[in-house]
């Protein structure tokens, strides 16, 4: 979309980073996978569950997990280490999903544990360094923070399964940038 | 303004309610067959809708409700004589009427004159009916008003109640009002004033009589007083233009309006309830003493109205919310949507918690099961009483056919006649808005199709006039729709060389008579001589069939040549819950809708039969099925490959016809309650939507057609690592 603004500033506003629009700090629920750590903002959680079967969905690329009941209605489950390439999770009870909400919609994605809750203000993200193709493509990544010793990266669930659930995405991804 | 907005809504609300009033009535309306009541139904319900659209200064809508009203006024006081013409100007009418709602309702401009032809022919007849009193004002005839861009002369007696004041009311307003109608000259009658001592401040003393030029109509003239008719006498009289006649004598208005109207009367109309305001007229110069009564029936029907429109607020008055009635109350549809869905989740919570009582110890825990017992027993009248919230009779669909038979009928030249029996049958409000198209198309057929010529009919002794019966009723948990015409039943001949010259059934197959019966549900038949307006582009019926298998439903026909053929649709209550299969493969599980299912049966070795090296037919009841294996399908691993130990489900599919599932095991029949899978995620391929089991977890509902699409297009390995790499492509 803005490939050069997004590479050139540090911090440069990407959509889902406006939502609390006054403080500069923000809140991001971090989660592992592997030995890799990931944040989404705060505000697009509404829950975190503990693992529960799923019902598999047919003819699907293995990062979709299925679909789950969640108070009566039904989500998709999305594993993220597939989704980055590292094979299909063997789920234990300790697996946790993160159930997130964009736009009208509500998806879960299955980690490995939930780590922490990070305040971080926005002069504190850097921007991704481009990744070769293939990878996982950058524009997935809302930017990467050091926390003590560790790298987070902080994803943009809008679009990390956008390609997954339909066109409505694109109006979901607007709406945010607007 | 977000109150305002809400009026509307009401105002908008009702309105459709108002329009529908008035055209059942106006269907029912034919010369001859004249019932006060329900012309009085029919004005009434213009005049609300136009007093609404004039608070909302909604003018292009006023002003042609206002020729609208017009001549429904000269109908209701006999002046207009009723005539086909006449009912069906009114019928478009309102139909206009319905279009300039909607404009109103969604901001849009109307095109410019698209209403003329019908107010040009509205006037038409108000003109006539004008002309022909004149000229020939029969004495027991009352007399309608003149037309209305003649000035006239009206003099105004109001009265008010010493208490107005009270009431918040200001006389000056009304007055002030008067002014703006025209012309006015106001005298006050101070003859009502007590000496000083016995003043009371905060009574009124006064009267008026008002004298007013103008060329707005009676109503106008009333309306001015709508909300003090209450609290005040008002008599409105009526000369000639030219002035000449004196007020009719006051004994004799008093009579009049004193026999038919006491404003105030004990338990009188609530304010909901416009009163009218008394109104005498005089007729004219020319006939003062026979004083026509303008509306003196105007309080009887506003009395008779309130009765049919019970809990319809009528006019846009103030407080007209206040007395709906408290016998039905308007609810948002997405709350009962939610309650529906709360009512699902209890009804899977409660098996869940069955389904775990169940492995206690027997003995030990009595009364949690007795308590279990009855909770299972509530959940289930609450699940019944919800879904009955959301039924409505079919009679809102049945009550648009009498409108399509009138059209069809002229149309095509066919004397019909529509019977129909069992409009109160009630059945979900989804499946009643899926009916529409359904039942459109069948009546078209049975009208286009079915019946014959009145001269044809007559010479092979049956009545000129063909009959479309329609009914519906329950049965075994299914609403069941007939449709029956007395016409000439399926020419099966025909049908037949159709089929073989479309290339739709290969020639020399015998094939029984309902095997041909049923051809005129495969796409793409048609077996009208020539192309109609109505049907015949072989678009009917089997899009009648494939809607109807979208609901769940089956539709089936039944035909005696030269009697006549019978349409049969069977249709699930609701669409909120299905009865369903659940049938395993591997670890998942799926539900099957009951209505695709033929049987279920576990196939022997010699049955089946390879095609290309792969079990690809079975025999089953001496045909031929393909097999389509679940596992196959959806890639679901460690299921059973080898049908002979598995199950074979023989499914039916929209077109006929018929395909055999391999599937593990077949678990058991069950209401499901049907859950979106888009709302959340997406569509897929062979699936309907979801459900949610007695454990908690998600089954799929298969799509059959979908299935049996999926089958014929096979994916290879190629093409589907293909479809995921597409999938994988970034969004933008």
């Amino acid at each position: 979309m803005s490939k050069p603004s997004s590479l050139a500033t540090i911090g440069s506003v990407r959509g889902d980073v406006v939502a609390a629009a006054n403080t500069n700090e923000e809140q991001y629920v971090t989660f592992t996978v592997g030995n890799e750590e990931y944040g989404v903002n705060i505000l697009s959680v509404r829950e975190i569950r503990g693992w529960t079967p799923e019902s598999r969905l047919p003819n699907l690329p293995d990062y979709v997990r299925g679909v789950i009941n969640l108070r009566g209605i039904i989500i998709p489950i999305f594993d993220l280490r597939a989704r980055f390439g590292g094979g299909t999770t063997e789920v234990t009870k300790r697996h946790v999903v993160v159930v997130v909400q964009v736009g009208e919609r509500t998806r879960g994605i299955l980690v490995d544990a939930i780590s922490d809750i990070l305040a971080i203000s926005r002069d504190q993200i850097k921007s991704p360094p481009t990744m070769e193709t293939g990878m996982v493509d950058s524009q997935y990544l809302s930017g990467l923070f050091t926390a003590e010793n560790r790298m987070v990266t902080l994803l943009d669930v809008a679009r990390l399964f956008a390609v997954e659930t339909g066109d409505d995405e694109h109006s979901n991804q607007r709406a945010l940038v607007n | 303004m977000e109150d305002l907005q809400q009026f509307k809504q009401t105002y908008f609300d009702e309105s459709g309610e108002f329009l529908a009033v008035a055209e059942a009535g106006l269907l029912r309306l034919a010369p001859g067959n004249v019932d006060l009541d329900e012309v009085n139904a029919i004005f009434r319900a213009v005049h609300s809708i136009k007093g609404g659209g004039g608070a909302f200064g909604f003018s292009e809508l006023v002003a042609f409700a206002h020729e609208f009203e017009t001549v429904m006024d000269g109908v209701r006081s006999c002046t207009i004589a009723v005539t086909d013409a006449l009912v069906n100007t009114l019928i478009r009418a309102n139909d206009i009427l319905a279009q300039l709602l909607a404009h109103a309702r969604d901001g849009t401009k109307p095109e410019l004159g698209f209403a003329d032809p019908v107010v040009v022919a509205l006037r038409h007849h108000a003109q006539t009916a004008a002309d022909a009193v004149q000229e020939s004002p029969a004495p027991s005839t009352p007399v309608t008003n003149l037309p209305e861009t003649v000035s006239r002369v009206v003099t105004v007696r109001f009265q008010p109640k010493a208490d107005l004041l009270m009431t918040g009311n200001d006389p000056t307003f009304m007055l002030r009002a008067l002014t703006h109608l025209g012309a006015a000259e106001i005298e006050c009658d101070v003859g009502g004033l007590p000496t000083l001592a016995h003043l009371e401040p905060e009574l009124l003393y006064l009267q008026w009589l008002v004298t007013l030029t103008t060329d707005a109509s009676l109503v106008d003239i009333q309306d001015v007083f709508e909300f003090v008719s209450d609290d005040s006498l008002v008599e409105i009289t009526e000369h000639s233009a030219d002035g000449a006649s004196p007020t009719a004598s006051p004994s004799e208005t008093d009579e009049a309006a004193g026999g038919a109207v006491t404003p105030n009367s004990p338990g009188g109309l609530a304010p909901a309830t416009r009163t009218e305001a008394t109104v005498a007229t005089v007729a004219g110069a020319a006939s003062p003493s026979q004083l026509a009564l303008y509306e003196a029936s105007a309080p009887a029907l506003a009395a008779g109205d309130s009765k049919a429109a019970a809990g319809k607020s009528s006019t846009a008055g103030d407080g007209a919310h206040l007395n709906l009635g408290g016998h039905t109350i308007r609810v948002d549809l997405d709350k009962i949507d939610r309650l529906v869905n709360m009512v699902g989740e209890m009804v899977i919570t409660q098996a869940m918690v069955a389904e775990h009582v169940r492995d206690l110890p027997p003995g030990q825990f009595q009364e949690l099961l007795e308590g279990l017992e009855q909770l299972a027993q509530h959940t289930r009248e609450l699940r019944e009483s919800v879904m009955s919230i959301r039924a409505q009779p079919v009679s809102s669909v049945f009550s648009r056919m009498p409108r399509l038979v009138r059209e069809l009928s002229s149309e095509t030249g066919k004397d019909v006649v529509l019977i129909t029996a069992g409009e109160n049958t009630e059945v979900d409000k989804t499946v009643v808005e899926n009916l529409v198209d359904p039942l459109t198309h069948m009546i078209r057929n049975s009208i286009d199709h079915g019946l014959e010529k009145p001269d044809d009919r007559e010479a092979v002794g049956k009545p000129r006039t063909g009959t479309v019966h329609l009914s519906a009723q329950h049965r075994s948990g299914r609403i069941v729709i007939e449709v029956a015409d007395d016409g000439r039943g399926i020419d099966r001949p025909k049908v037949l060389q159709t089929a073989i010259k479309r290339g739709l059934v290969q020639p020399g197959i015998n094939l029984s008579d309902e095997e041909i019966d049923n051809l005129i549900f495969v796409p793409g038949f048609s077996t009208a001589d020539k192309i109609s307006n109505i049907s015949g582009r072989g678009v009917g019926m089997d899009v009648v069939r494939r809607n109807v298998s979208n609901l769940g439903g089956r539709i089936g026909v039944y035909s005696a040549p030269g009697q006549g053929s019978r349409f049969v649709l069977s249709l699930p209550l609701t669409l909120a819950v299905l009865d369903g299969m659940v049938i395993s493969v591997g670890l998942e599980r799926f539900v099957l809708p009951l209505t695709n299912i033929v049987e279920s049966l576990r196939p022997k070795a010699t049955d089946l039969h390879g095609l290309v090296n792969r079990c690809d037919v079975m025999m089953a009841r001496g045909e031929y099925v393909r097999l389509v294996y679940l596992h196959q399908l959806f890639g679901i691993p460690d299921a059973i490959v080898d049908a002979t130990k598995g199950l074979v489900v023989l499914v039916e599919t929209e077109d006929g016809g018929r395909l055999g599932l391999v599937v593990d095991e077949v678990l058991g029949q069950q209401q499901v309650v049907i859950k979106s899978l888009e709302s959340n995620y997406r569509r897929l391929d062979g699936v309907a939507a979801a459900t949610i089991l007695g454990d908690g977890r998600v089954a799929l509902i298969l799509d059959v057609a979908g299935l049996q699409e999926m089958s014929q297009h096979a994916r290879s390995p190629a093409s589907r690592s293909v479809a995921d790499a597409a999938i994988q492509l970034p969004a933008l």
